[in-house]
């Protein structure tokens, strides 16, 4: 490593991301897995009509039933004799869309309610409470509302499945300001009579952004298997447009008969998200270098030891508004948010 | 820890108020005049109006909320649209197989993610650790449903070792009502369970390295004893949280695992109201569960001030 490493004892609260730190992203294997599986998954989901062999719906009423590794139909065809790899393909692309659109609603909706809460007492009070009260809601209720306001739709899933996610927007945006509000640039900018809109945006907001960025990546993969849920169920997209979950619930149906059918689409969601996983964890870890989880490179360099002082275990800060948002279903720790 | 538990129970209570305005004005929301419905197309205003009052949608907004409110407390949810059965006979009969559904899969998180969260701990670096965090990641990214039907597949229809599906009633037979239920528990409880490991094993090497272990460990106190003194009790802490955090989690993937299994819990009941549109059913089912939340909750935030005390008395340590 060329850069200098920051010392971890290092009890400087703000400190800029390592230089290259996004080329260490791939230095680890798992991150360089990560990196490439994710890659892979959005090509997919941008060129799936180009690169679709059939048509998502397109039906052939002669072949229904097709055993993977037929001409023509590499991974088989369903009860309709529609291609399944063209329906994966498709599959992809829908999770992306929705996974997407749930992650700009929590980011759009929560950044400033995180900024709010963060700069102000006041507001951290409503806010905050909200939040604590929202943050294990089952967003499956939430759809269920939606789906009985507003019908069952693309749209209507990602809304439920975005908004379930804007309590842990807010925490970890929250957390960032709080933090970042005692620094010393901060201070200065506060000293020379810059205005509050100023600091937000110009100081703090983009201070934040890799915060964001990791928590987008936790939200992603419980969007897609969110999604997939409620399209399994009936509540997300509609048929004939394809989706894995859609896909499933089919397969369900004729699982005797055609048991592959029921393994693909599993297998292309846990791949969407085993790579946001693995790509969210490389780059917190990459992004910052006092993350309480080593890098394996770190943990080599110290002999399997972290070398990091004993820090306050996240989930036992002393309050119960503190609980870390941590693992609100999904694969992350977040560090401990200073108050 | 009065006071605490008084406030509590105070914002519990705010809480649950707060979402019932929410429910109320979220059904009355929905599309389509009930009285216009029920009187039928060819019906005179005068008609339409009568059963308006009937059903007291000309009162004023507040006045219809408060009624609406004494039913609740009083167990009067309606009548579902489809069955014309009252719904809270519906729910009496569906609750407890999600309640003994979701009980033993939180059971089975629990067992696992703690056992191979410290098995990680302990063999750090090696083998153990390597299996439980990829068991824990995949745990993490694979659909729940989509387990659930590879183990029917395996299994339940090759195998032959467990049911595909069915219920019995846990009470009047509990071996073959457990029996039933295992195979859906271990699916809905797998997440959790990888939550739970990778946070357990998280707080395992955190509480080894303090400086208190290590005296302990100078004292000369064997290994199990610190393990159970220092710590379990810490991962206590960090289980009850996660419980609380998972919370939404387990019941949304419920009402899942009860659609795969084919099991008569709240969760079908939902799916069922959805489709027929019955609104009298989705709005008690969405109450009931929002209750269920708030006082699960409740339960979490006392267990987790009773566990750690700093919480209540606001002394932080450093």
């Amino acid at each position: 490593m060329s850069t200098p490493l920051v010392t971890t004892e290092s009890t400087e609260p703000v400190r800029a991301p390592r230089r290259g730190a996004l080329a260490s992203l791939v230095r680890t294997p798992l991150g360089l897995l990560g990196t490439v599986l994710l890659v892979l998954t959005a090509e997919v989901a941008v060129l799936a009509p180009w690169i679709a062999p059939h048509g998502f719906s397109e039906t052939n009423f002669a072949y229904p039933f097709q055993v993977p590794g037929t001409i023509g139909y590499p991974l088989g065809t369903d009860d309709l004799g529609r291609d399944i790899l063209s329906r994966l393909l498709y599959g992809v692309r829908a999770s992306m869309q929705v996974g997407l659109l749930a992650v700009g609603l929590a980011v759009l909706v929560g950044t400033p309610l995180g900024l709010l809460a963060g700069y102000w007492r006041a507001w951290d009070r409503i806010i905050s409470r909200l939040t604590d009260v929202a943050l294990a809601f089952p967003f499956l209720i939430l759809a269920v509302g939606f789906v009985a306001i507003a019908g069952a739709s693309l749209t209507s899933a990602a809304m439920a499945l975005g908004i379930a996610q804007i309590p842990t927007m807010v925490r970890v945006v929250r957390g960032e300001t709080i933090r970042l509000k005692n620094a010393d640039f901060v201070r200065a900018a506060v000293a020379m009579d810059a205005s509050v809109p100023r600091i937000l945006l110009t100081h703090i907001l983009p201070n934040s952004v890799s915060a964001i960025i990791v928590q987008a990546t936790v939200i992603m993969p419980t969007a897609v298997i969110g999604e997939s849920m409620l399209s399994f169920l009936g509540l997300g997209i509609q048929p004939p447009s394809p989706s894995l979950g859609i896909m499933l619930s089919d397969a369900q149906q004729y699982i005797y008969r055609a048991p592959a059918a029921a393994v693909f689409p599993g297998l292309a969601i846990l791949v969407i998200c085993l790579a946001f996983n693995l790509f969210g964890d490389a780059l917190r870890d990459a992004l910052d270098p006092s993350s309480a989880r080593g890098s394996s490179s770190r943990r080599r360099r110290t002999g399997g030891r972290r070398s990091t002082a004993v820090r306050q275990p996240a989930d036992t800060s002393p309050d119960p508004a503190a609980r870390t948002v941590s693992d609100a279903g999904s694969a992350h720790d977040t560090d401990g948010e200073p108050r | 820890m009065i006071r605490f538990t008084a406030v509590k129970i105070g914002e519990a209570a705010i809480t649950f108020v707060l979402a019932s305005i929410v429910i109320f004005v979220g059904v009355r929301s929905l599309p389509g005049d009930p009285a216009l419905a029920m009187a039928g197309e060819e019906a005179t205003p005068e008609r339409v109006a009568q059963i308006r009052a009937d059903l007291g949608l000309d009162e004023p907004m507040v006045v219809q909320y408060l009624t609406f409110l004494r039913n609740v407390f009083t167990g009067d949810l309606g009548e579902s649209t489809r069955t014309g059965q009252a719904v809270t006979e519906m729910i009496a009969t569906t609750l407890p197989v999600t309640l003994w559904l979701s009980a033993y899969a939180l059971a089975v998180a629990v067992i696992a993610g703690v056992a191979l969260g410290m098995l990680a701990e302990r063999f750090r670096g090696r083998m153990p650790e390597a299996l439980s965090n990829v068991l824990a990641l995949v745990g993490l990214s694979v659909p729940n449903f989509w387990l659930g039907l590879l183990a029917i597949l395996l299994l339940a229809v090759s195998l032959g070792w467990f049911p595909a599906s069915g219920y019995v009633d846990v009470l009047s037979d509990p071996v073959r009502g457990l029996y039933y239920l295992t195979l859906p528990a271990v699916i809905l409880g797998t997440s959790l369970a990888a939550v739970i490991t990778r946070q357990t094993r998280a707080s395992m090497i955190e509480t080894m390295n303090t400086d208190y272990v290590r005296t302990a460990r100078a004292k000369g106190l064997s290994r199990p004893r610190i393990l159970f003194r220092y710590g379990l009790r810490n991962s206590l802490i960090v289980l009850v949280t996660i419980i609380g955090l998972q919370l939404g989690g387990l019941i949304s993937g419920a009402v899942v695992t009860e659609r795969i299994f084919a099991l008569p819990g709240l969760g079908k009941l939902t799916l069922d109201a959805v489709f027929a549109r019955d609104y009298p059913v989705i709005q008690a089912v969405v109450l009931v569960i929002t209750l269920a939340y708030i006082v699960i909750n409740l339960a979490v935030d006392l267990l987790y001030s009773v566990i750690n005390p700093t919480i209540r008395t606001g002394v932080s340590t450093p």
